[in-house]
């Protein structure tokens, strides 16, 4: 295998692989928490961390974890506080981030920020995203039972002794997580999408909490594997591809799934 | 009934001057009764009275003020009216492995429910089928004491009774205390001991079979004052 394929398309692919079903796993959540606007809009939040890490010359991931994780934790305190519903609060919060992001993120960087580019990736952020990636499954593993039994019924979850305020906070914490790794393949656009479509699609075919999980996790990976390899072969970038690739697979599983119609 | 009554194991249930704001705004005022063990205490008035509010507190999931004393370490089972969400696919079987119940047949079987409804999802049950699914998983544990918000009202009428005939048949073979929310007169006289009805304060709480059942309506519907024994 040649340095340039080994590059161009290996690592990209294993990127794929590592965000697409860490991305699907956590979204299956955010699609029963009726929150799939809210994930698209959270990933406008990373625009301001780029733009910072790249005016002061450091690593622009960081820059963009840490003002995701600031956001959630002010989202998740103002959710508990106040009685705004918590479409409102990342509304206005998310499309702030967005106009400040824009306002300062320099103009040579900014496709770069707003639509990704994976082709640019190095053996090095392979291995770290393969690091965050693991960790965020485990997590959310963990947290995953508590997460189902709130949404099915807050009162009957605490009740059962979960600690529903600090299971959220720790969900959010871990979608900042992942749309910060999941901006370098597909953009701050569409990183969304990547979280919301592959559970879109699972929720099509599944019956039950096992399938809905998996098939979320298949899908994410599906995607942003074929997105990647069009893109390699087609030169066009690989985000919107992975995000078309994912829409695709949902449209499959609409048809598959029966039962949708009114 | 007495300090000395209320430690002897009498009483499982004490709440004392009790008072719930929201926004400023007081949900629930001056509420003062008592539980006692293996008894069932039906909680009426009408819609926004503060019947959901009180289990809330009952649960610890409000801040309030005044004394809510549990004896002992009562262990408590909930039952909702409905679910918040049954959007998310969970088969039964899961639902009740969220609990860590183990022998699913038996859950099923307590509720009057064949196994092969195990395998599915919530969201495709029927009301009634919910609210038998609800009730195993509360009741699977043998709480001490379990709270029903108006647990058939989803229910078509004729599957109703069945459900209350489990639950007290549950309550006899366990001793299980149950504080029931309900609208329907005739659960109420039939199924329970003691009554308490608020509209945001306490208008009556004493013995369900010592009421009038003309008494009981205008109770239920917040527009009549009474006094308990």
């Amino acid at each position: 295998m040649t340095d340039t394929l080994q590059y161009a398309l290996l690592l990209p692919i294993i990127v794929g692989i590592f965000v697409g079903p860490t991305a699907g796993y956590l979204g299956s959540i955010m699609i029963s928490k009726r929150m799939a606007l809210v994930g698209d809009a959270l990933s406008h939040v990373a625009l301001p961390g780029l733009a910072i890490g790249l005016l002061l010359n450091f690593n622009p991931f960081i820059g963009a974890f840490s003002f995701l994780v600031a956001v959630m934790i002010a989202t998740w305190y103002l959710q508990k506080s106040t009685v705004l519903p918590i479409e409102t609060i990342i509304g206005v919060l998310f499309v702030l981030a967005l106009a400040v992001g824009l306002l300062i993120t320099p103009e040579t960087e900014l496709l770069h920020a707003l639509f990704g580019d994976i082709s640019t990736i190095t053996p090095l952020d392979t291995a770290i995203t393969g690091v965050i990636a693991f960790f965020t499954v485990l997590v959310t593993r963990l947290i995953y039972r508590d997460m189902a039994m709130s949404m099915i019924s807050k009162e009957m979850a605490l009740s059962m002794g979960v600690k529903v305020e600090r299971i959220n906070l720790i969900y959010l914490i871990l979608v900042a997580t992942v749309v910060a790794i999941g901006i370098k393949e597909v953009g701050t656009i569409l990183v969304g999408a990547v979280v919301i479509v592959p559970a879109a699609a699972a929720r099509n075919i599944s019956r039950n909490l096992r399938n809905y999980a998996l098939f979320s996790a298949f899908f994410g990976g599906f995607s942003a594997v074929i997105g990647v390899v069009i893109s390699y072969f087609s030169g066009v970038p690989a985000g919107p591809l992975v995000v078309i690739s994912g829409v695709v697979v949902f449209v499959i599983a609409f048809f598959i799934g029966k039962g949708h119609w009114r | 009934m007495s300090e000395r009554e209320y430690r002897s194991g009498g009483l499982i249930l004490r709440v004392s001057n009790l008072y719930v704001e929201e926004r400023g705004r007081p949900i629930l005022e001056d509420i003062n009764f008592s539980v006692e063990r293996g008894t069932t205490l039906a909680i009426v008035g009408p819609n926004g009275a503060g019947k959901t509010t009180l289990f809330r507190v009952l649960m610890n999931l409000i801040p309030y003020t005044g004394t809510v004393e549990w004896s002992g370490r009562a262990r408590i089972g909930y039952v909702p009216q409905t679910l918040v969400s049954t959007d998310l696919p969970v088969s039964v079987e899961e639902f009740l492995g969220l609990k860590s119940i183990s022998d699913h047949k038996e859950c099923m079987e307590s509720v009057g429910l064949n196994q092969g409804m195990l395998k599915e999802s919530l969201s495709e049950l029927s009301g009634g089928e919910l609210q038998r699914v609800l009730l195993g998983w509360a009741i699977a544990d043998n709480p001490d004491i379990l709270l029903f918000d108006e647990p058939t009202s989803l229910v078509d009428i004729g599957a109703e009774e069945p459900i209350y005939e489990r639950i007290l048949a549950m309550k006899e073979r366990h001793g299980t205390t149950i504080l029931l929310i309900s609208h329907n007169l005739h659960v109420i006289s039939h199924y329970s001991d003691f009554l308490l009805a608020i509209n945001r304060k306490q208008f009556y709480f004493g013995k369900t079979r010592t009421i009038p059942h003309h008494d009981l309506i205008k109770l239920m519907a917040g527009i009549s004052e009474g006094e308990g024994d």
